[in-house]
């Protein structure tokens, strides 16, 4: 393990926090502005041209702020449960490939921090980790509406998880790799060879999964505004209140690098056009779950479940044994 | 070098995880710390370039430890410690100590007297995820299919425990015709 690329695999991971923390702080602006068009308001306006420094101020308001850990709350897990969603988020991000490798100054660059050879297992299990955070945070709360929240994690864990596992499994199948990589190279003749083409099912079902993992409006349960005031965030405040929401925009993010690798082509041959379609790709699903949320109710937590166990993992589980059968033959 | 700096933070850190989970009385540092620990164990199948073992121990165990969390949301309130009812601390120690001792006795036998031997070679160029299928699908496979039974019983018997009147929704029932107020009618009559 030489010194060079250790310097390395730090600058990426620097870079990676610095530019998704970032990101996810544009993400509350764009989700704003997103919405307000679409329900004919003007969203934020007063700070800066078009409200655009209501990130700064925002920012500001959250690193300024008293930061209150209430009466009766079990101190300890109730600091850390907000570190757990940002820190996992993060976390899953070290096996995504952002963009095809390049060369800076005669060095070559790979922006992927770790390549394990089993990519999509430890995504989907690290952000499964980040689920921990609600859970946590309205269990340490003592607060009726936080318990209910997390009693409503645990629920929506245990639901989409097998949808997520299950769809996957078909693609992996044909590519016969679990590195996100591989999907890539797999799918570099064009448009033609994406695998949405191939797996519009398994597409569909890990679309549906990836809005449950992000707790994203059509399963927006866990933190309810309107019913739970706002579940596992009620006593928050301040910077650890911020944190689940940097947790949260940067999921979104990640898991839209995910779908746009797996079903969409990804970065394609490597070229710059291939980069900068990765980009509007995953800006294209992430204005997805804005428009989703404009678009559509919330459903209740035994919605979910019967969606997922009693729809979608059948539907997954036919999708695998006909994929199988296409394959051997 | 960044091994053994790796595996020694790990392994100060799963000790004491382990630890908490072991000695508190407060259900919710208990199952923190379980799933904690749980989830630091996966660093040391990395360090030893068993990725596909490591991302499992991680997927396995957060959704394991999160049915007991489930449970102990159930039972306990979460944040105040739990009063345990001892009724002879000695008879518990005693006990826990020969069951450990047992315990260690077991799984040190095989190893000291050197039955273990490694029957299928680490094959070149073949990756983490598929060394495992290879073994898993030849020679343990009728352990494996037993085991994948054995969970399709003890789902079909959960289904089966759980799942009476399931075809009505408590939901949507009447308010006087729900088992709930049934009960609670009965209670104000008598």
């Amino acid at each position: 393990m030489d010194t060079a690329y250790f310097i390395e695999t730090i600058i990426k991971i620097v870079v990676l926090l610095l530019v998704f923390s970032a990101l996810a702080g544009f993400g509350t602006y764009f989700e704003r502005k997103v919405l307000a068009f679409m329900q004919r308001r003007l969203g934020p306006m007063h700070v800066g041209p078009y409200g655009l420094l209501q990130i700064a101020a925002d920012g500001i308001k959250l690193f300024t702020k008293e930061d209150i850990v209430p009466q009766n709350v079990v101190g300890p897990i109730f600091k850390i449960a907000p570190v757990i969603t940002a820190a996992t988020a993060f976390m899953a991000a070290a096996a995504i490939p952002f963009m095809p490798s390049f060369t800076i100054f005669g060095y070559e660059v790979h922006p992927i921090i770790s390549d394990i050879n089993v990519g999509i297992l430890y995504i989907l299990g690290v952000m499964a980790i980040g689920l921990y955070g609600p859970l946590l945070g309205g269990m340490a709360s003592a607060n009726k509406w936080s318990l209910i929240s997390a009693a409503r994690a645990a629920s929506v864990f245990i639901s989409y998880e097998v949808v997520s596992g299950l769809s996957l499994l078909a693609p992996i199948m044909m590519v016969g790799s679990l590195s996100l990589i591989d999907f890539n190279n797999y799918q570099t003749g064009g448009v033609g060879s994406w695998m949405i083409w191939s797996q519009p099912v398994a597409f569909i079902l890990f679309l549906i999964a990836a809005f449950a993992e992000t707790g994203r409006t059509p399963f927006h349960l866990i933190a309810n505004d309107h019913e739970i005031i706002d579940g596992f965030g009620t006593e928050y405040s301040g910077m650890r209140w911020g944190l689940f929401f940097i947790g949260e925009y940067a999921n979104m993010f990640f898991i839209s690098f995910v779908i746009a690798l797996i079903f969409l082509g990804g970065f394609g041959d490597g070229s710059v056009g291939g980069a900068l379609a990765l980009l509007g790709k995953v800006s294209f699903i992430f204005f997805f779950f804005l428009w989703t949320r404009a678009a559509w109710p919330d459903v209740r937590p035994d919605q979910l479940m019967w969606l997922c166990w009693k729809v979608l993992m059948p539907i997954a589980v036919i999708n695998i044994v006909i994929t199988g059968i296409v394959i051997m033959f | 070098m960044f091994e053994a700096i790796a595996f020694y933070l790990f392994a100060i850190l799963t000790i004491s995880m382990f630890s908490i989970a072991v000695l508190t009385s407060q259900a919710l540092y208990a199952l923190t710390a379980l799933a904690a620990g749980m989830i630091f164990i996966s660093a040391f199948f990395f360090i030893l370039g068993a990725d596909f073992l490591g991302a499992v121990q991680i997927i396995v165990y957060t959704g394991a430890v999160l049915a007991l969390y489930a449970f102990g949301m159930m039972f306990f309130d979460t944040t105040r410690d739990v009063v345990e009812k001892r009724t002879s601390p000695m008879l518990v120690f005693g006990m826990g100590g020969m069951a450990a001792l047992l315990i260690v006795l077991i799984f040190a036998a095989p190893i000291v007297s050197d039955n273990i031997t490694a029957l299928y070679p680490v094959q070149e160029g073949v990756g983490n995820a598929q060394a495992v299928g290879m073994v898993l699908f030849t020679k343990y496979l009728v352990p494996f299919e037993v085991a994948a039974v054995m969970l399709l019983v003890a789902m079909i018997g959960g289904i089966i425990l759980a799942g009476k009147k399931m075809d009505t929704s408590l939901t949507l029932l009447d308010e006087d015709k729900s088992p709930l107020s049934v009960e609670t009618n009965e209670k104000a009559a008598s």
